[in-house]
């Protein structure tokens, strides 16, 4: 297949139907994923196909969804389990915690549950709260999980394809307000590895640090900047657990100066685990403290408000100019 | 039975001792339950389990010695010493796990049926082990549920032994489990908990069916532990029973019941086969080098990603 031109959203059905196509162990399981599609369209013609024994609908019961995954991963099968929604995923949980994430462990690698969980995360679609969550933290915060997000249709394409030939559990976070957008899929490209992040803009002023939905922002405010004569260096973290860090300190150390931008609330997130991290690793080399551009501390807020709560250019371009300020 | 009957006293008298770290949840009182099921079930069955899980764990299989190893904690037990009382597992016999969630492991065993039935093997059935105490657990209804919709080979068997941690089933459950299981479409029964061949009696009927490919059963069996929720329970002085109601459950011993089935011969000899194995799994585990903490950030990830020491 030459490169072409998808929507996240097209890319991510063509990643899952390359998966179902090369292992007859993959299984995907969820609401409305097989005769509908998913509300999303991302399975859209994989029951047809495939199916209804391996693109399979389930009841509305996420915490059973995901135990019979871990049933099924136990005798030999990748189950592909979708959430239909970041806020349904909390009542599967317990599952995902206190199961999913530690049986590897507890057996000193006897055991292996290679299961995936898609989970459309974000806001921006009017959506409200249990539909627009940024549930990244909790699960970033367990150990034994990964976790892991894509900003552009080529990621999306290659790496849900690597999350399901990977043997670890992954939670797989797409951004559901990028859905629609589209880019260039070469089918053939050399894959990137899975849990790397990647600079995905160049420049030598200010490191930005993003992932899954923001990762536009970013670079939306980095071409803003750009015509004002600052230069960010975009970095696009993919993997969110493991972190990997070490392109972000490269930048810190020539920058000296760090934002780090989420939808989730700021309280205990990701981008102060961030912070904390580029603070001990590149303190001699910053000119301010690392900033964090988040939603707020609060619930998800009502559809009519949501562009206020979630970050945007102006707020981004505001903490770029902030971290000049010291 | 008697080989878990001895076991658990074994462990009592071992975590009372501290050679066992931190509590456990002695299984003294339930043992016709875990035996007269898996004495319906073949090695390529699966059992998920609970936190009371010793005696599911070894009815189903498991070597005694690396059992007791892994209360140990040591790296020759069932989980290589990290999984302790509440996660022994070996999945290599089909023991998806004793669980410290109560519940949690209703939904594995529809998971493992369901690879059954992908595979065309309706013959290999899962049993799902749990208390009364789970039947307040929304997964255990989904699991229900999806069991089946999908009418799959499952055995839930509900051990109903009146108390969940401390709370009486009475003032814990509304209805009655085998009409709430009928209720999903469950072929439903139940049978004396303290009865090892009546439960193996019922329990042949479900598995066998549930082979014949007549979707889900479930089992209510009436039972009694003799010993407190977790070993650490005298020490915190909690009191919840009538020491007469316990002293009565004594009478009802499902061990007792059956020795009376057996001549004294009989009986005897199964006395001494148990003594050796009991002694054998005390030798081997205490002589088993323990976990090494220098190895705590191996096994996170099966990929090759190191875990983090921390700050």
């Amino acid at each position: 297949m030459a490169a072409e031109v998808l929507t996240l959203g097209k890319a991510l059905n063509l990643g899952l139907r390359r998966a179902l196509e090369r292992d007859a162990k993959v299984v995907i399981m969820g609401e409305d994923v097989g005769k509908l599609g998913g509300v999303f369209r991302i399975t859209d013609g994989l029951q047809k196909d495939f199916g209804e024994d391996r693109v399979i609908d389930t009841p509305l019961a996420e915490s059973g969804i995901i135990g019979t995954a871990i049933g099924l991963a136990l005798r030999g099968y990748r189950p592909v389990c979708e959430i239909q929604f970041d806020g349904f995923v909390y009542p599967a949980y317990d599952q995902i915690v206190s199961q999913v994430a530690k049986m590897h462990y507890r057996s000193r690698g006897l055991v292996r549950l290679p299961i995936v969980i898609r989970i459309p995360f974000g806001g921006g679609i009017g959506a409200v709260e249990h539909h627009s969550e940024s549930p990244e933290a909790y699960f970033a915060h367990t150990p034994g999980l990964k976790v892991v997000t894509c900003s552009n249709p080529a990621d999306g394409y290659t790496m849900i394809q690597q999350a399901i030939a990977s043997d670890d559990p992954i939670v797989f976070l797409e951004p559901k307000r990028r859905y629609w957008e589209k880019g260039e899929v070469d089918a053939e490209a050399p894959a990137f590895p899975l849990h790397s992040s990647r600079v995905t803009r160049p420049g030598a002023d200010v490191t930005v640090v993003a992932y899954g939905p923001m990762v536009r922002t970013a670079l939306d405010a980095a071409t803003a900047a750009g015509e004002d004569g600052r230069q960010l260096d975009v970095i696009d973290l993919r993997s969110l657990s493991p972190l990997d860090l070490s392109p972000v300190y490269d930048s810190v150390r020539r920058t000296g100066r760090c934002v780090v931008v989420h939808e989730a609330p700021s309280n205990v997130g990701l981008g102060a685990e961030i912070a904390a991290r580029v603070t001990e690793e590149c303190f001699y080399s910053l000119e301010s403290p690392v900033l964090r551009v988040t939603g707020f501390d609060t619930p998800y807020p009502a559809a009519r408000v949501e562009e206020e709560y979630l970050p945007d250019l102006d707020r981004v371009l505001d903490a770029v100019d902030r971290t000049y300020g010291w | 039975m008697r080989l878990i009957r001895e076991f658990e006293e074994h462990c009592l008298e071992k975590a009372l001792a501290g050679t066992i770290v931190g509590g456990i949840h002695p299984y003294i009182g339930q043992e016709a339950v875990a035996v007269g099921v898996s004495a319906c079930l073949r090695a390529d069955d699966v059992i998920t389990s609970t936190h009371r899980g010793h005696g599911h764990v070894l009815a189903k299989g498991a070597d005694p010695a690396r059992a007791l190893a892994e209360l140990y904690g040591a790296s020759t037990g069932l989980n290589r010493g990290r999984g302790g009382s509440m996660h022994a597992a070996d999945v290599s016999l089909g023991i998806y796990g004793a669980n410290g969630i109560v519940g949690a492991g209703a939904p594995i065993a529809v998971g493992a049926a369901w690879a059954a039935r992908r595979a065309g093997r309706d013959d290999r059935v899962a049993v799902a082990f749990f208390g009364d105490g789970a039947l307040s657990q929304g997964v255990v209804l989904e699991a229900f549920n999806m069991a089946a919709l999908w009418s799959l080979p499952v055995l839930f068997v509900c051990e109903n032994n009146g108390y969940a941690t401390s709370l009486p089933v009475d003032r814990g459950l509304a209805g009655d489990p085998v009409t709430r299981a009928a209720g999903f479409g469950l072929t439903a029964e139940a049978v004396d908990g303290m009865d090892v061949e009546a439960v193996a009696e019922a329990a042949g009927r479900a598995v066998d069916a549930c082979r014949a490919g007549a979707g889900p059963h479930f089992l209510e069996c009436a039972t009694y532990r003799f010993h407190g929720h977790h070993t650490v329970e005298h020490l915190m002085g909690t009191k919840y029973r009538d020491d007469d109601e316990v002293a009565g459950a004594w009478s009802r011993d499902p061990l007792t019941r059956q020795r009376d089935r057996l001549t004294p011969e009989a009986a005897a000899e199964v006395d001494t086969e148990i003594a050796v194995l009991i002694a054998e799994a005390e030798a081997f585990a205490s002589s088993s080098p323990g976990s090494d903490p220098g190895d705590a950030l191996d096994y996170l990830y099966a990929g090759l990603v190191p875990a983090r020491p921390g700050a």
